[in-house]
């Protein structure tokens, strides 16, 4: 397999598995127990999507699957920074969801077009599993933005901690650009534009403002990632680094 | 002749028709069902924090999304009882504040902690595997809204016994860390699951009354019983020894026998003296105060939405 397709296929399953991981400390300690419930729903679909991508980048490599979360370092991981941000708090935690689904779902929904039929397939069941999240992160933004004063607020620091690693999703790396050359990747400017539509418009009508400056932060796609990153994997890949080369 | 409410409601019972939420029932029947009822909707709760633990650090994706499903099982089941309490007149809230303020009991077994992967196969194997004992025979309870819960809850957990067994089962054809492993977290949670069918028969004064109304069906000392009888010939199976030396076939009496139970760290446990009672408590309280503001705005904003569906009506 082309180096570039690896990477750009580390860099769709890695957003989802880091991002599932992140959910899984949730599970147990949600708000209401209805939340906890869905929100672990969120990760089972995130992880098993994830899981799908490592098993078609194993049969193509000759590896396992959890090679690919259980044994590489920091700097091999391709996913962005905004899905290794710590949960925080309900607000932090929905916001960064509402973030990624809007890129997730209109990213998947190109990619149904992709002309490896595998990856359609992949991107056609996790489509349906997206739109849902969507519509729950959604509504989420909605309640708190529109909630109490306490709930805005909280909404709104959360807007502002996390918009620097929203355009992360979107900025084109070069694995990326090869891949949608080939026909196997998404057109981005589409993703783009559906996904800042979506955004806007909730964020607007949350009654949330949009910071008027922030920097942007980069460098996940490429393996630069924020000091969490070696947090998770840390405890992710304790057993297997602990106990190498047997079956669980 | 007349007969009393009482004497209709006993007559019902001992004709196993199932006693319905809008049926007149003793007080003290609709108490021990709200009791026994929360007490397992909490421990299904609880049970969700030692197992919650492991799932960051689950060894493989196929461990962490069967771990994190059955998790979430354990979610889905806690609400099933409060709804079923909910049909007795009493709401989540109250009896969450309950929970809470220690007023209301979990299960003892949820205050040990989870130390290694190999736990989460023994707790699915010996917790679930007493669980589903006492809640195969639950599904029979004379209280319909419970009894139908019941069903639902065993079919998911017959399913995370057999997971957890899977769990144990695949370290024992591992190396010789794993069988070790598999070993001290089953000489660790054997005991324990024994104490959760609660004090002998003869030390458990609330039993025979629970048993004339059918609420119990079958009496501790028997589901214990019938719990070492099915697990023993698993255990052989994973070539592990059961931490019991007085652990025998019986051939008079057709079951096995087995060691005493240590009661005092039974009521130890119970008086909230366990190695993670504190721990639990803490987390449940912690997620629900932190949760506060995130309900307060999803009914701020549910009110909202209900006023301007009004007034969209009106016009």
């Amino acid at each position: 397999m082309q180096k570039e397709i690896k990477d750009f296929l580390l860099m769709w399953a890695d957003n989802s598995m880091i991002l599932g991981q992140r959910l899984g400390e949730w599970c147990g300690h949600g708000p209401v127990l209805e939340q906890d419930i869905a929100l672990t729903n969120i990760a089972l679909d995130l992880i098993g999507e994830a899981r799908n991508l490592y098993q078609y980048l194993a049969a193509n490599e000759g590896k396992q699957e959890d090679d690919y979360p259980m044994l590489r370092d920091v700097r091999a991981f391709k996913n962005v920074l905004l899905v290794e941000q710590p949960n925080g708090d309900w607000a932090e935690t929905m916001m960064r969801q509402f973030m990624f689904d809007c890129w997730h779902y209109y990213f998947v929904e190109e990619l149904t077009k992709s002309n490896e039929s595998r990856l359609a397939s992949v991107a056609k069941k996790t489509l349906k599993e997206v739109s849902y999240h969507l519509d729950f992160s959604s509504e989420w933004i909605l309640r708190l933005g529109d909630g109490t004063e306490v709930s805005h607020q909280k909404a709104q620091d959360a807007l502002e901690k996390l918009i620097p690693y929203f355009d992360e999703l979107f900025k084109l790396s070069d694995y990326e650009q090869y891949c949608f050359g080939l026909g196997i990747g998404p057109d981005s400017d589409i993703v783009k534009m559906d996904a800042f539509d979506k955004f806007q418009q909730i964020i607007t009508k949350s009654t949330l403002t949009m910071p008027e400056k922030y920097f942007h932060k980069y460098g996940g796609k490429t393996g630069i990632h924020s000091e969490h990153l070696g947090f998770i994997i840390a405890d992710m890949q304790f057993m297997q680094r602990a106990y190498p080369s047997v079956t669980w | 002749m007349e007969h009393s409410l009482e004497e209709i409601f006993q007559k019902k019972v001992d004709n196993e028709e199932k006693i319905e939420a809008r049926d007149w029932m003793p007080d003290a029947y609709r108490k021990t069902l709200i009791r026994q009822i929360s007490q397992h909707a909490h421990s299904e709760i609880v049970g969700m924090l030692p197992e919650g633990n492991w799932i960051t650090r689950a060894p493989s994706l196929k461990r962490k999304l069967a771990l994190l499903a059955k998790v979430q099982d354990e979610g889905g089941h806690g609400l099933y009882l409060y709804s079923a309490t909910e049909t007795l007149g009493i709401g989540r809230d109250e009896l969450i504040d309950q929970l809470h303020s220690g007023k209301a009991k979990y299960s003892s077994i949820f205050n040990y902690p989870s130390l290694t992967w190999a736990d989460m196969g023994a707790i699915g194997w010996l917790v679930d595997g007493a669980a589903i004992m006492n809640q195969v025979a639950l599904c029979r309870t004379s209280y319909g809204p419970y009894a139908r819960a019941m069903v639902r809850i065993c079919k998911e957990e017959s399913f995370h016994q057999r997971q957890g067994y899977d769990i144990l089962y695949t370290m024992s054809q591992g190396s010789a860390e794993q069988k070790e492993m598999v070993q001290d977290s089953v000489n660790r949670w054997w005991w324990p699951s024994l104490m959760m069918f609660g004090p002998n028969d003869d030390a458990s004064p609330n039993s025979a009354q629970s048993l004339k109304w059918k609420i119990k069906r079958l009496s501790n000392d028997e589901l214990r019983q019938r719990f070492v009888d099915m697990t023993v010939p698993q255990a052989e199976i994973l070539g592990i020894k059961l931490p019991d030396p007085d652990l025998k076939y019986n051939e008079s009496r057709g079951h096995y026998d087995f060691g005493a139970i240590n009661w005092d760290e039974f009521y130890q446990v119970l008086a909230g003296n366990g190695p993670c009672n504190k721990e639990r408590l803490a987390a449940r309280i912690k997620a629900h105060e932190e949760g506060a503001w995130v309900r307060e705005a999803a009914s701020a904003y549910a009110e909202k939405q209900q006023i301007k569906n009004n007034s969209k009506s009106v016009a």
